[in-house]
């Protein structure tokens, strides 16, 4: 019987794919299994076990303390040839991401990353992702014997959970040291802020002149009880926010009623992370900003006139 | 020091149309990625920080890309590789990353192989991981800062909960995010001595490596569809003085159900 084995550095997104993974077992006539790997992996077999996992492969071999690609990528080769793994499903975090490629050349395996939709198609899972830098979607299917495939998180939602138990594997790892070494873990400011659940999201781009204007946009915010996201350059070249905010083709993908974009011109690398937004609002001064076109209600107008107003209104109601 | 770049041309995506939600890419030019771009830049100044560097560039396009290529040779690169063959074309990751692997080694030195952290149109991320594993190496992606010094590459990567500072020795793959510089210009004279910078033409023959090994015939994904997804929204624009707008926007809002939640 063939297996789908799940594996993410994040738990949360590895649960995800297991609740899916056992859908999608079930269609294929398959089992699922996880990897746990590294320090502390034996403690989290029972929130494996009870979000569908069969079967765990379990290890805390010493090369795996700090994430090394490498290292974690030969840990997934050995676990795949070890039983009938068919299909290798990977959390799309950064680390998801870079693995895949990695463990799929071991294994002759195609591959593809930051799926954002999967179902089972003729025996095989068919991925969904963006293509041509977000014009388009391609779906797409691994056709190698070893399929592996790179999954965005919250792509699905967290199953049911019941108290399960399964078989635990120790497995047996031939590991190398990383040839890599974490010198210095630099963490970010704390911004435990989780836009993919926003209902009302407000994004600034490098429309916005300075960031004293900021001010306006939190009072809206606060209004309106949004989130604040914003395009690439506030993010990673003004460093204005964290990059947890950034919302996009690298950032996140986020599904509110109501999104409000403010001096954002609508590059696609940032309009496939709120294209499924209910309603979409558009403050910019350009009329031809490409924004418009994903619009429900623009106003074509300098954002530092127009937001100011609209919390007035927002107060007067 | 032997540091290798390898950039391949993709359509100019602010160009790409969508009609009948399929991309019309007749007529779109070939560019080379931004992310490109910040890799070439970045070894341009390894080259400009340390001594002894020769700087190549692995190209993979069309045969248009002999205009294209005087662009990162001005930029720094002191001699290109171009894998502009038509058995490449239509190459997946996977097989692109082969491709690579092979021009790599024949190169004969490598020190420190760059890479942009995805390709600007697709951001798979998979080449650079495959690549590194062909030619066995260790690697740090998403790099925002590096420097390289006796023998050694450190590096700054940007992971979602923190910043890591990495350590490996040469020789080493590592891949750059948009972050890490701000590519130049080349000036007019740099493009003209560009095109006199050695190039060399490599097809599958070169790189031992057969018809059926490359391209379309060595594909490890099928894509089945490739449609643009379908929009469907109001577009509507509001009129009238900012008083007047701001009224119709949250008139609009408040039915829509949006609003006060």
């Amino acid at each position: 019987m063939s297996e789908i084995l799940i594996y993410s550095d994040n738990d949360g997104t590895a649960l995800e794919l297991v609740s899916a993974g056992k859908e999608f077992a079930e269609e294929l006539g398959a089992t699922v299994s996880a990897a746990l790997l590294g320090d502390g992996a034996a403690g989290k077999a029972d929130d494996y076990f009870s979000y569908g996992a069969d079967k765990l492969y379990v290890s805390e071999h010493p090369a795996l303390g700090d994430f090394y690609v490498g290292t974690f990528a030969a840990a997934l080769q050995q676990i795949v040839e070890s039983g009938d793994v068919e299909f290798l499903l990977i959390g799309s975090t950064k680390r998801g991401k870079e693995l895949a490629g990695r463990v799929a050349q071991k294994l002759n395996a195609g591959a593809i990353t930051d799926a954002n939709a999967m179902r089972v198609r003729d025996g095989n899972l068919e991925a969904d992702r963006y293509s041509y830098g977000g014009n388009t979607m391609a779906s797409q299917v691994v056709t190698t014997p070893k399929k592996v495939i790179s999954v965005m998180p919250k792509t699905f939602e967290l199953g049911p959970s019941e108290a399960k138990q399964g078989e635990v594997v120790n497995v047996d790892l031939d590991l190398e040291d990383p040839p890599v070494k974490v010198v210095e873990r630099r963490d970010k400011a704390g911004d435990e802020v989780n836009l993919e659940e926003a209902e009302v999201l407000i994004c600034v781009g490098r429309g916005v002149q300075s960031q004293e204007d900021l001010a306006m946009i939190e009072e809206l915010a606060g209004l309106l009880g949004a989130e604040i996201g914003c395009t690439k350059t506030p993010a990673s070249d003004w460093e204005w926010f964290s990059e947890e905010r950034m919302v996009g083709l690298s950032g996140k993908k986020c599904k509110p009623s109501l999104y409000i974009s403010v001096g954002i011109s609508g590059q696609i690398q940032h309009t496939v992370g709120i294209v499924d937004s209910k309603i979409i609002v558009t403050i910019n001064k350009d009329e031809n900003a490409p924004m418009f076109n994903f619009t429900d209600y623009g106003i074509v107008g300098d954002y530092a006139d127009v937001v100011p107003e609209l919390n007035q209104k927002l107060k007067s109601l | 020091m032997d540091v290798i770049v390898c950039m391949k041309q993709i359509p100019d995506l602010q160009q790409i149309r969508i009609k009948d939600r399929e991309p019309i890419l007749d007529n779109v030019p070939l560019v080379w990625g931004d992310l490109d771009k910040n890799a070439i830049e970045e070894a341009s100044k390894i080259k400009e920080a340390v001594e002894d560097v020769k700087v190549t560039v692995v190209a993979l396009g069309s045969d248009k890309i002999e205009q294209g290529i005087l662009e990162p040779l001005a930029m720094g690169a002191d001699e290109a590789v171009l894998l502009t063959d038509p058995a490449f074309a239509g190459s997946d990751s996977m097989g692109t990353a082969k491709v690579l692997a092979k021009a790599i080694e024949k190169t004969g030195s490598y020190d420190l192989v760059i890479l942009g952290e995805g390709s600007t149109d697709n951001y798979s991320g998979v080449v650079a991981s495959a690549l590194a594993e062909l030619l066995n190496l260790p690697m740090i992606s998403y790099v925002r800062e590096l420097e390289v010094q006796d023998g050694k590459v450190k590096a700054v990567r940007n992971m979602e909960e923190s910043f890591e500072v990495m350590e490996a020795d040469l020789p080493a793959l590592v891949t750059v995010a948009q972050e890490i510089n701000e590519p130049r210009l080349p000036k007019f004279m740099a493009i003209r001595k560009a095109g006199a910078k050695p190039r060399h033409e490599w097809g599958p023959d070169d790189l031992g490596l057969a018809a059926d090994e490359v391209g379309q015939n060595a594909l490890s994904v099928e894509t089945l569809s490739n449609l643009a997804p379908e929009q469907d929204r109001k577009n509507i624009i509001l009129k009238g003085n900012l008083a007047e707008q701001i009224d119709a926007l949250v008139d609009a809002l408040t039915k829509e159900g949006v609003l006060g939640r």
